[in-house]
């Protein structure tokens, strides 16, 4: 409670200042657009700088996870207690927001790149205000998401997230966006519904004894949830190994696994990427979709680690499956963006199969992938905004000799690139081989069948770089500038921690290992 | 000494590499001479190393570790490794790293990408001292990756041509197909010993543990790591990336081919030698042989010059696999040493003939005459003196004639190979490896006369050619010098005598007793008494080769074109490289670009559709229940085809595009379904 300004602690601040911000917008007069856009990106700059705070006061060796001693910067309030309601008791919400090792990657990533989408959405000029007040409300969202302890407020930010992307999706996208915004929005509210009934299920099984006054109160506190002691006679959702745990683990899971994207549940993606506009594109893909995996590891496996560990195979095989189905698909693309796109549940496949190894080295390359794949991916769409912007088409085949035309662009497009594909040296490299060996270790020929997205990962990239940078420059293309100052600004940032973590991984993993350490801890040593 | 120095060799053209990409264009000459200085100096500090190591502790090992990262509760480390393997190496990659950033001071003057060319020489430079210095396998892997990416950068330098882009990629991706089996036996290494180190992994295979307890995973996993080797040194099947790979400026191809990427691969095997099983040696031996007789036989018909080499170095990897293989290690070694100086020798010298030819017909502003195919050259042997003697030293070296390396290095091998079969029945491998010699010494003394010797092919074009400046003509003369015996034995038939088998021994092996390859002891002995026979059969081989070459190309005795027709289908198979790039374009590109067609059709057509329709289908519910409402409310019951008609204005209002509308009916819907299925 040390960081405290105006009686807030600063995981409030960090969620609750682009609210603050979406508000001085609403306030400063439509033509200012510059004002808007300054407040922006100072609102969010100053997140980069409590994010950077809070890195730098973490303590790594704290776990976090079910252990409300070892969160750091806890704000634990009571929001809601509604006394005696019929049948239910006491309704008790929380506000209960706190850090540890699983989510301190994840709100350095939504800082960084919440700040380079606005540095990249300059540009945007239509309805400048509604815009910055939409992006800023969704950041809130997301980073709301990445700090509630509380199930209630969990869904609540999640929810929160929901309403501006499908506006930004279906105001400022492309020609098709309503379609892409609309089956966006389902999905998502489909996966919202089934973790809404979830969560009230799981409300009514769990009650912890006050210490205090001895009685029994439900509770949404996701800590609470994850005691097996709490979990109240004749509840829907106690024991262990029950039906109905599996198909609250299954609800929750489709849920997630739609936003991350996972095979089948993943064809909005590609709708969603190619119709929004490149920041959102960049948002979307850079942090939104790792809510989805921090959702089944704040989530599902600390709840309901028995019936994490029935699905992991399961798990494994969607992880395989989006690998290489992703990886064929991007492959097949002759839009630059989709391929992007595609490559996102390819990379993000990598995920899911680190963290259903459950242990400690796949579930350490599954979150930093996680981060990793964040970053890289943002440039990649960042990538993709350069070109679109200077020449209105993202065809593969239009475009050819960039490395002549726009060498800066294409050193930086390359980096991005050459991550992407895995090279040591880089960040993905280090992520995707801890995810790989931890799976390895626990299903071994799923893996095997997983690894040759290699292959077909350089395949696909090393063919996209032909296609854009090499070659000859046609005639149409060649007066296309390089890089601006702005995209300079957006990019530097983001290729910088490409190179700092691939050289020097420690950097992050050290703070997550010690959390999911206890992570699967919990999960193998505490749900058997 | 061997803490210090090791890592100032490796970081120098690291340095050279950074300070070229950024600072290129604004350093002095484009940065060329700050390049080649850098691995000048790496040059100079690991011959210092190399000398004192040997002179002073030439039985240790020198291992630094330094913490890389902590997961779980496992510690990684980077860590370097000075031993007498890794020092020589050292001396063999930035002496012949020098010499093409000499070289290509004249080679590549006039390009517009200049420090570009360098900086990604340095990279090049850097990751292969990786390979070299590396005590563990992850870091193995990684400067693999970087010497993949390092070789893209530069087969692809000249990206405006296509040829070259697919030629990178080519190179990269079969790469990659041989790195996903390393990785794959890192991974079985990993999980099972929990550690990457090369010494903690002997250890504890030395101590009996074995991959999920069995020796057949030993095995595999041996096998599998030398996935990486096949894919790195272009063995069969791997081997049809190299020829595409001269695409690149020719002195990157003297790079790649003698003493940094192919070079990796022969390494590996070496620096994995002590958990290798007996099966394992076995099957690289015959991998290293086949390759080696498939891409003799290939050399024998092709006109480019280049082309002629790349298939002769596939063919001396072969060789040095092989050697491997059959337990001759040191021969093995020795021939990649060996090898790298005839090699980088013979492609320079093919930079210098190009070179040449390219300022010629640059003058004369012919742009359609091809300046590799040796079909336009001939008689360049008055034209440029330099150039011919020392590539005819490559020449003879390659071939195994007496008092060069090369028949040092050769003979052995072949001595070996026969050993080896005389202990274990295998007489395919020296069969093969001697035919092969012959072969080499019949397609290098072709490519030497057709070259040099003979009738020019344009008496105008080729009167008009020069030798090339110094700067490319001094390396040549180097490695011409230190292709001579004395630099490895002072005996010219007997490398046993010389330094280099002293320092280099075979390692023991660390697998279980049964697995173990032919003792060393025994080995030894078979070729001791063997030696005489290889080397009389090695001469015998190579001197009928070019005395074939000869009768065919210079007195003429023999018509090729006869000899064509006389062969057909063999001909044609050698000509056209066995056909592996149809046969790979056909099967694993067309397989590949059908298995992506198949995956975007389903994603579209099977999953997407699924998911409209059953929007649709909500949407079908949604509307019924809302036809249902309106009529209750109303109260009003029209007639069926009343009713029809209002059904079809109903659907047209419940699409209204609007959110909060369509909010509602699937929140309905799902209620509906809910309350059903509770």
């Amino acid at each position: 409670m040390e960081f405290q300004f105006l009686g807030l602690g600063i995981l409030s601040w960090i969620v609750f200042i682009p609210i603050l911000g979406m508000i001085i917008i609403l306030l400063i007069p439509d033509r200012n657009r510059n004002a808007i856009r300054w407040t922006a990106a100072a609102v969010t700059s100053i997140q980069v700088l409590l994010a950077g705070i809070i890195y730098s006061v973490f303590d790594q060796a704290k776990t976090g996870i079910n252990n409300i001693e070892s969160f750091q910067f806890v704000e634990h309030h009571n929001w809601i207690t509604v006394d005696a309601v019929p049948w239910v008791g006491k309704i008790k919400i929380d506000y209960f927001l706190g850090l540890d090792g699983l989510s301190i990657l994840m709100v350095i990533l939504t800082a960084l790149i919440a700040f380079v989408g606005v540095i990249s959405s300059w540009n945007i000029k239509k309805m400048v205000k509604g815009y910055f007040a939409l992006y800023l409300l969704l950041i809130a969202g997301i980073m709301g998401v990445f700090v509630a302890l509380d199930f209630f407020l969990f869904f609540i930010f999640w929810e929160v997230m929901l309403l501006p992307m499908y506006f930004l999706i279906g105001i400022w996208g492309g020609p098709q966006r309503e379609y892409a915004a609309i089956k966006f929005f389902l999905y998502t509210f489909i996966g919202g519904i089934l973790m809404l009934l979830t969560m009230l299920a799981l409300y009514f099984s769990v009650a912890y004894t006050d210490p205090a006054t001895g009685e029994s109160i439900h509770t949404f506190n996701i800590l609470h949830m994850m005691n097996p002691d709490n979990f109240v006679d004749g509840g829907l959702l106690g024991g262990l190994d029950t039906t109905w745990r599996y198909v609250a683990w299954m609800a929750l899971f489709i849920n997630f696994a739609i936003k991350i994207p996972i095979f089948p549940f993943h064809t909005w993606l590609p709708d969603a990427h190619v119709q929004a506009p490149t920041p959102i594109s960049v948002i979307l893909a850079g942090v939104l979709l790792k809510l989805g995996a921090y959702g089944l590891l704040r989530i599902n496996f600390p709840i309901f680690p028995d019936a994490t560990l029935y699905f992991g195979y399961f798990m494994a095989v969607l992880g395989m499956i989006s690998i290489i189905y992703g990886a064929f698909c991007a492959m097949a693309q002759d839009d630059f963006k989709k391929l992007i796109a595609y490559s996102s549940i390819s990379h993000m496949g990598i995920v899911i199969l680190g963290i259903a190894a459950l242990n400690t080295q796949g579930m350490v390359g599954g979150v930093l992938q996680m981060f990793n794949h964040g970053i890289i991916t943002a440039v990649l769409f960042l990538s993709v905004g350069v070109l679109y912007d200077r020449t209105h088409t993202r065809g593969l085949y239009d475009f050819g000799g960039m490395a002549n035309q726009m060498p800066k662009y294409t050193g930086i497009a390359m980096v991005g690139m050459f991550a992407a594909m895995g090279l040591p040296g880089l960040n993905g490299f280090v992520s995707e081989l801890f995810s790989f060996l931890g799976a390895f270790a626990a299903y071994r020929w799923i893996t095997i069948i997983s690894v040759t997205g290699i292959i077909i990962t350089a395949a696909y990239i090393l063919w996209t770089i032909q296609r854009i940078f090499l070659g000859k420059t046609p005639d149409r293309w060649e007066d296309l500038k390089d890089l601006t100052l702005r995209e300079y600004i957006s990019f530097v940032p983001l290729i910088i921690l490409i190179v700092l973590l691939g050289i020097f991984p420690s950097l992050a993993i050290d703070l997550i290992n010690s959390s999911l350490s206890g992570l699967v801890e919990l999960v193998t040593g505490g749900g058997i | 000494m061997f803490t210090q120095l090791p890592l100032i060799i490796l970081v120098l053209p690291l340095l050279g590499f950074l300070l070229l990409i950024f600072l290129g264009k604004r350093l002095p000459r484009k940065g060329d001479w700050l390049a080649a200085g850098l691995l000048i100096t790496a040059l100079a500090l690991s011959l210092s190393l190399l000398i004192s190591k040997l002179a002073g502790q030439p039985d240790e090992s020198f291992t630094q570790t330094f913490r890389w990262l902590a997961i779980g509760t496992h510690t990684i480390h980077f860590g370097i490794t000075i031993d007498n393997l890794s020092a020589v190496m050292l001396v063999v990659v930035t002496l012949v790293s020098s010499l093409v950033h000499l070289f290509s001071i004249g080679y590549m003057k006039d390009d517009p990408r200049y420090s570009r060319y360098y900086a990604y020489l340095g990279l090049f430079s850097f990751s292969m001292l990786g390979i070299v210095l590396t005590s563990n396998l992850l870091f193995m892997y990684i400067f693999w990756e970087l010497v993949g990416i390092s070789s893209y950068l530069l087969i692809g330098f000249w990206y405006e041509k296509k040829s070259a882009s697919n030629a990178a990629n080519k190179a990269f991706i079969v790469n990659r197909v041989g790195d996903f089996g390393m990785f794959l036996g890192i991974m079985i290494l990993f999980v099972n010993f929990a550690t990457f180190s090369f010494k903690e992994i002997f250890d504890l295979v030395e101590a009996g543990q074995l991959p999920y307890g069995s020796t057949g995973w030993l095995t595999t996993a041996g096998l599998l790591i030398f996935c990486g080797a096949i894919g790195k040194s272009a063995q069969f099947p791997l081997q049809v990336w190299l020829p595409d790979a001269m695409e690149g400026p020719t002195p990157v191809s003297a790079l790649i081919h003698a003493a940094t990427m192919v070079a990796a691969g022969v390494y590996l095997v070496a620096r994995m030698f002590p958990m290798l099983t007996a099966d394992a040696l076995l099957v690289i031996a015959y991998i290293g042989a086949i390759t080696s007789f498939l891409a003799a036989s290939i050399a024998l018909t092709q006109f480019d010059i280049k082309r002629v080499l790349a298939f002769s170095t596939i063919s001396q990897l072969g060789y040095m696999i092989l050697a491997l293989g059959v337990g001759a290690y040191t021969a093995g070694f020795m021939h990649l040493v060996t090898h790298a100086a005839f090699k980088a020798g013979l492609f320079l010298g093919a930079g210098s003939v190009i070179y040449a030819m390219h300022q010629v017909l640059h003058a004369q502003n012919d742009h359609h005459t091809d300046a590799q195919d040796v079909r336009n050259m001939g008689g360049l042997k008055s034209k440029m003196p330099v150039t011919y003697y020392t590539f005819l030293m490559f020449t003879l070296a390659i071939s195994g004639i007496p008092l060069t390396s090369g028949f040092l290095s050769k003979d052995e091998i072949l001595a070996g190979t026969l050993a080896y079969s005389t202990l274990n029945g295998h007489w395919l491998l020296p069969l093969l490896g001697f035919v092969v010699a012959g072969m080499t010494a019949f397609y290098m003394f072709r490519l030497l006369l057709l070259t040099f010797h003979g009738n020019p092919s344009d008496r105008e074009r080729i009167s008009a050619i020069k030798e090339s400046p110094l700067v490319m003509t001094l390396p040549l003369i180097v490695l011409a010098t230190v292709s001579l015996f004395v630099f490895y034995s002072f005996n010219p038939f007997g490398a046993a005598d010389g330094w280099l088998y002293q320092a280099i021994e075979r390692p023991i092996s660390m697998v279980p007793n049964m697995l173990q390859p032919v003792d060393a002891g025994i080995f030894e002995e078979a070729v001791h008494h063997i030696h005489g026979t290889a080397m009389v059969l090695s001469i015998l081989f190579a001197l009928s080769g070019i005395l074939l070459a000869i009768g065919m190309y210079y007195w003429k005795k023999i018509k090729a074109e006869n000899l064509v027709q006389r062969t057909g289908v063999l001909y044609d198979l050698s000509f056209n490289s066995w056909y592996f790039d149809e046969l790979y374009d056909r099967i694993f590109v067309s397989g590949l670009f059908l298995l992506t067609r198949i995956s975007k059709w389903f994603d579209e057509h099977i999953i997407d559709a699924i998911v409209n329709s059953s929007a649709w289908v909500s949407r079908g519910i949604a509307s019924v229940a809302g036809l249902f409402d309106t009529n209750i409310v109303d109260g009003l019951v029209h007639a069926t085809a009343a009713s029809a008609d209002r059904a079809g204005s109903m659907l047209s209002k419940i699409q209204t595009g609007k959110i909060q509308t369509y909010l509602v009916y699937v929140i309905f819907s799902f209620l509906v379904l809910f309350i059903l299925f509770i």
